[in-house]
């Protein structure tokens, strides 16, 4: 098929689902009003049930939780994946960044670069940390305070050197800390079952609302999730790095 | 304004699609479907938004306040975060369709031959 002749069919059939998919949207509640009963009951009842202020929290973790491990564990296949199929395929070799091309430098990173950049990692660490631990109280949780930490790994990278990061960062730690992250959410699934409750239940003392330990399981929920998502991107990031940086073909200019 | 949110979110479907279809760049293929996927967020939390509301966090204000609906709020964060690793799978996808083809073009990949 032609890329003409696929573009036309393409805006033919995109003309009739637009129409279908705008006929169907005008059926929903306007914008801004809102008719369904779950949130309202949700946002009613969530906090005394499970003492978590942030309801969002709640849901994801609690009234939702076999739902998000499956998507901790799509992440988990998805970062597997990447890994297997980045890691040095039989012909490929590995060679040390700092042995290509020695004549040819790469420019150097700027002491601006570098001096802000590895200021800035301790705090991003510890924000990470922040927003982790407090997910079930304010905005945040274990997946957004798991993409904070990874990215003092990309920090590092930024103002230092592929050579540093990796020792900073060796995989053994990445894989470590990704399969016990999503290990735990398990781990946290099966204290329910042990106690004699589902699955997943909150079996955990809940607190009072608005104390750092408090909801029961889903700050633990919370945690190794954080753990699984930080080492898993910093894993993605170092795979994709050393694809350009370490890998070589056979053949290909060093 | 009572329907802009979803005209938007199906403007992103249909435009993220376009750019599949007649993608020449695979790269450029795999942001479009992120710019397809966006659309869903649009939606989720179009649907759930209530004139009025606030977040649905009770750390600052009582139980009671008016809230959006925090099951959406939800749904999106596991959109974007399975969004995240899936783009991550498919860029790695693309790194090797590079190695072994030598080019991005999709229409330039040839079926492996052994």
């Amino acid at each position: 098929m032609t890329p003409r002749l696929r573009r036309r069919v393409f805006l033919a059939a995109a003309a009739v689902a637009g129409a279908l998919l705008l006929w169907g949207l005008t059926g929903l509640p306007d914008y801004g009003v809102y008719n369904g009963p779950y949130g309202d009951v949700l946002n009613r009842v969530a906090v005394a049930e499970r003492k978590a202020t942030n309801v969002v929290a709640s849901v994801t973790f609690d009234y939702r939780g076999v739902d998000t491990m499956g998507e901790e564990y799509i992440l988990f296949a998805a970062v597997l994946g990447v890994a297997i199929l980045l890691r040095a395929q039989r012909d490929e070799t590995e060679q040390p960044p700092d042995e290509d091309a020695a004549d040819r430098r790469a420019p150097g990173t700027s002491n601006a670069v570098r001096v802000i950049g590895l200021a800035l990692v301790g705090p991003v660490v510890l924000f990470g940390i922040y927003v982790v631990s407090h997910g079930h109280l304010s905005p945040g949780g274990g997946f957004q305070g798991g993409v904070v930490l990874a990215t003092a790994a990309l920090l590092v990278f930024l103002s230092g050197e592929y050579v540093t990061l990796r020792r900073l960062s060796p995989e053994v730690v990445l894989d470590t800390a990704e399969s016990v992250g999503a290990a735990g959410y398990v781990a946290v699934g099966l204290l329910g079952v042990a106690a004699g409750a589902t699955f997943l239940a909150n079996v955990l003392p809940l607190g009072h609302p608005g104390a750092l330990l408090s909801a029961g399981t889903i700050p633990v929920i919370n945690l190794a999730v954080g753990l699984e998502v930080a080492g898993g991107f910093v894993l993605l990031l170092s795979e994709f790095l050393e694809q350009t940086l370490v890998i070589r073909r056979p053949g290909e200019v060093t | 304004m009572r329907f802009l949110p979803y005209a938007v979110a199906a403007w992103l479907l249909l435009v993220g699609l376009y750019g599949i279809v007649t993608s020449r760049n695979l790269v450029h293929m795999i942001t479009c479907l992120s710019v397809a996927q966006s659309s869903t967020y649009i939606l989720l939390l179009s649907v759930g938004f209530e004139r009025g509301g606030t977040a649905p966090i009770f750390l600052d204000v009582p139980v009671g306040t008016k809230a959006v609906d925090p099951v959406v709020g939800a749904l999106t964060l596991t959109d974007i975060v399975v969004g995240a690793t899936v783009s991550a799978l498919l860029l790695a996808l693309a790194v090797q369709a590079h190695k072994h083809h030598g080019t991005l073009d999709p229409e330039r990949l040839k079926p492996e031959r052994d």
